[in-house]
């Protein structure tokens, strides 16, 4: 129960500082637009469901590398990794919290990218918004720790899509074919799996990242 | 310091030049048997002989990717502290021998469809894709000071690896689906007899081949070690 409360107060303390200063949600929304306009010129005239797909699923891991590169950028900034490191609450708390976080503004980028993507491209079925969700949610947990490993190396921003993108091979494999298969439950089902071992590994090897 | 010196410069039971010969003697009995035994192929004919190579390296590239992130489960749960240096060689030779999975599938890849790169083969796209994570392991590791925390952020990501290989497998499987409905079959082979042994042999010798470059480049990595220790001893 405690680590329960210790995630929250984590997460609504990087929800507040967005809230004030509005970094991240604003430029990740603008972003995701830009680039279907982007998209809108480099596909055929009337490109078809599945090749707007895929850019779909191109467009919102970009969005959320603009959104995990700015995770620990506070913390960093700041100087606040050390106290929250000293802090007594498990360690792996700051992670988790810190993807809920970056869940939320990609969550609310999507409110925002989905039904603009509807509109210029193609309309999108419910498939495709469960596997967004599930999709989301291994993004966050994977892409959230890597940030925490990319933030303390002198190359900083430049490492996280390095690191990241390989990792993410298998959400966009599931998620496009969730998008686009005409019996998408396999696909689901492996979202549902990369999330849950992920998950598990970063929840298990976080203390190993912030702790030396 | 004393410690670490003494930790370091133990040295492991098989002496280097025994190894370095032993590897010397697989790889040649390996050679000859893979161009003047082992038989030709039915459809592919004598381009076929590539495979001896090419799958015992893939073979060999796991297994140092495998063997690292085991070193760096050591340097996790029991801080040994010889484990983060062994486990990056260890992947290093992973790359090593990665590379030389990529140039050799692109060479059959060529003979066998005329192309030098094809999406169809689930194993070199696996291979891509490990590639590309190992090659993001050594910006990572260089992109940080040597100390105790680059010795566990390469050894998380490393352990990363190979939860990433069976997903990544599964995942380029399940691409294919809808990607490429048509799925090749490279050959049917008949596994058995001269082709068997060849293969053991060239799997064999590509194993210890890498188990003594291990061996080389983890005792050139001490030595820099220990003169460096040294040289800060008498600074």
């Amino acid at each position: 129960m405690t680590y329960a409360r210790d995630v929250a107060a984590l997460a609504r303390k990087d929800l507040l500082l967005e809230l004030r200063a509005r970094d991240t949600l604003p430029a990740m929304v603008l972003f995701v637009a830009a680039v279907f306009v982007v998209f809108h010129f480099v596909l055929p005239a009337a490109p078809s469901r599945l090749e707007t797909t895929g850019l779909l699923w191109v467009a919102i891991l970009f969005t959320a590398l603009l959104g995990l590169g700015r995770a620990f950028v506070p913390e960093r900034e700041q100087r606040t990794m050390d106290g929250l490191v000293l802090a007594p609450c498990d360690r792996s708390a700051i992670w988790l919290a810190k993807s809920l976080a970056t869940l939320a503004f990609l969550a609310a980028a999507e409110v925002v990218a989905l039904p603009l993507y509807a509109l210029f491209f193609h309309r999108i079925g419910g498939a495709t918004v469960l596997a967004v969700v599930l999709a989301d949610l291994g993004i966050c947990a994977v892409g959230t720790f890597l940030g925490a490993m990319a933030v303390v190396t002198r190359a900083r921003d430049l490492l996280l899509p390095l690191l990241f993108l390989p990792l993410a091979l298998p959400v966009v494999v599931g998620a496009v074919g969730s998008s686009v298969a005409s019996a998408p439950g396999r696909y689901l089902g492996f979202l549902a799996l990369y999330d849950l071992l992920f998950g598990v590994v970063c929840w298990a090897s976080f203390e190993y990242v912030v702790a030396e | 310091m004393a410690a670490t010196i003494r930790a370091v410069g133990r040295s492991s039971r098989i002496p280097l030049p025994a190894l370095a010969a032993v590897s010397l003697v697989l790889i040649t009995t390996a050679l000859v048997l893979v161009f003047y035994v082992a038989p030709n192929d039915a459809n592919q004919g004598f381009s076929q002989r590539i495979f001896y190579f090419h799958v015992s390296i893939a073979f060999t590239a796991y297994a140092c990717f495998i063997a690292g992130a085991w070193q760096a489960f050591r340097h996790l749960w029991k801080r040994d502290p010889r484990a983060d240096l062994q486990s990056y060689v260890c992947v290093h030779q992973g790359l090593i021998f990665g590379t030389l999975v990529l140039l050799t599938g692109s060479i059959w890849a060529k003979i066998s469809w005329g192309r030098w790169w094809v999406w169809s083969e689930d194993e070199l796209v696996l291979f891509l894709v490990l590639y590309l994570f190992y090659c993001a392991y050594f910006m990572l590791r260089f992109s940080l000071e040597p100390g105790p925390q680059r010795a566990n952020l390469s050894a998380v990501y490393a352990l990363f690896g190979v939860v990433l290989i069976p997903v990544s497998f599964a995942a380029i499987r399940l691409a294919k689906e809808f990607l490429h409905p048509r799925v090749f079959t490279l050959h049917g082979p008949n596994f058995g007899g001269w082709i068997l042994v060849t293969y053991c042999v060239a799997q064999v010798a590509m194993l210890v081949l890498a188990y003594t470059l291990y061996r080389v480049e983890l005792a050139g990595k001490r030595l820099d070690e220990r003169l460096r220790e040294l040289k800060e001893v008498f600074a």
